[in-house]
């Protein structure tokens, strides 16, 4: 009896991914899922904390996407290793502070470790030849394969006839000519394939599954490394930047404004760690204070908060202060003007 | 009365990182041990019992206690 050859399948949450592990099914492979969390991942996190997506599904895409499909899926946090990823990418940065083709050889480098521990025989990924102008070319993937240690076990059933053959194909694990030839960004072939598997629900995620590929995020990144000493970060660090209206009215200082309720209701899990102000006369935000704040600036600071409550238009605001001792004591204070808001504030 | 062989606080955690202490709490238990899952993220009402669904874990309850989600599970080795 022929031996089941065993597949570690790269799973985003995304159709592409699905799809792979779909076809690897369909030809008798056993396929289990490998979800690697990095701290940036867009899945679920400001959906869970923001008031507007109060009534968005809530779910992991991933988790989701292996259930669909019927097979078990694994999630590895990678936090610390990723750093070196983040911080000193060998390949450089994409259009933001995106680090992909770095990422890329480091997600299936970690599949690979896992295909060893765990007696696996290959890696497959969602990758489509073209479809992403980083990460996803002809002359990436070699780059990914062996950067990654995984070499010719590193399947890409999507695009799989554009490639040279891998060790599956030759070893006849896999038929090479039920795989794929899929190239560049559209996408008519994919959804025709999810038609044919009946897959009628799938993450459609804008501009990919990271922060580090948005603009805002990236802006906000850079600004939190110019204000320390070192370019480095701390796994709080990073969600926090996911979080809230960030304004830098001071050279040392910033404020970390929520923006609803329920970023209000995240942020009080830090007061222990920040200095704090909050209004006590309205309702209105919690503001965090990221960095040592003079005293003369904490009303200032106080002034700007009370413009983005229910208080903006009251003549006075109680505004209660408290540092990072947790010593507490009030201000009464006029909310900040428009005009005196000034546009460099905005991180 | 269910009889609880570990809790997990996974409070003040945020997806999916209740479903990664999740599964580390599951691979130190033995088969027919209970875990239970103490969470403030709403998602983890959905994320563990699919995690549980796709490993063949048995969940024996999800619900809502005010501001948290509590999810019990019984290790089914497979």
């Amino acid at each position: 009896m022929a031996v089941k050859r065993k597949a570690i399948a790269l799973i985003s949450g995304g159709l592409d991914s699905m799809l792979a592990a779909r076809l690897m099914l369909e030809q008798g492979i056993h396929v289990e899922g490998l979800n690697i969390f990095t701290g940036f991942c867009v899945e679920g996190h400001t959906h869970a904390i923001r008031n507007r997506d109060k009534n968005r599904q809530k779910r992991n895409n991933a988790l989701w996407s292996a259930e669909q499909i019927g097979i078990k899926l694994h999630i590895i946090e990678a936090i610390e290793p990723y750093k070196e990823i983040v911080l000193n990418p060998k390949h450089g940065y994409g259009a933001h502070l995106n680090p992909c083709l770095d990422c890329k050889g480091f997600m299936v480098g970690k599949a690979r470790e896992w295909m060893e521990q765990n007696g696996f025989d290959f890696i497959i990924t969602g990758e489509v030849l073209g479809q992403r102008p980083k990460s996803q070319r002809r002359s990436t993937f070699p780059v990914v394969a062996r950067e990654s240690g995984a070499f010719d076990r590193l399947l890409r059933p999507l695009s799989a006839k554009l490639l040279p053959e891998t060790l599956p194909e030759r070893a006849g694990w896999v038929d090479r000519e039920r795989l794929y030839d899929i190239s560049g960004r559209g996408r008519h072939i994919q959804i025709a394939l999810a038609e044919k598997f009946g897959i009628e629900d799938y993450a459609q995620p804008a501009g990919g599954c990271c922060f580090l590929t948005d603009e805002s995020y990236s802006r906000k990144l850079q600004d939190f490394w110019n204000h320390r000493e070192n370019k480095d970060y701390e796994f709080d660090d990073i969600m926090l930047l996911k979080v809230g209206r960030h304004m830098r009215p001071g050279t040392d200082w910033k404020l970390i404004i929520a923006r609803d309720a329920g970023e209000t209701q995240y942020l009080r899990g830090y007061r222990s760690k920040f200095a704090h102000l909050s209004i006590t006369s309205h309702s209105g935000p919690l503001s965090l204070i990221d960095g040592p704040i003079q005293d003369r600036d904490v009303e200032l600071a106080a002034r700007l908060v009370a413009r983005f409550g229910s208080s903006r238009s009251a003549e006075r605001v109680d505004v209660q202060f408290t540092d990072r001792n947790g010593r507490q004591r009030m201000l009464s204070v006029a909310p900040m003007q428009p005009i005196e808001v000034q546009q460099q504030w905005y991180v | 009365m269910v009889r609880i062989d570990q809790t997990l606080d996974a409070r003040n955690l945020i997806c999916p990182m209740p479903v990664i202490r999740t599964q580390q709490a599951v691979s130190g238990l033995e088969n027919g041990q209970i875990l239970e899952v103490l969470c403030t993220d709403p998602g983890a009402l959905v994320d563990i019992p699919a995690w549980c669904r796709v490993h063949g874990h048995k969940l024996i309850s999800a619900k809502n206690v005010g501001d948290e989600t509590i999810v019990r599970l019984q290790i089914c080795d497979s």
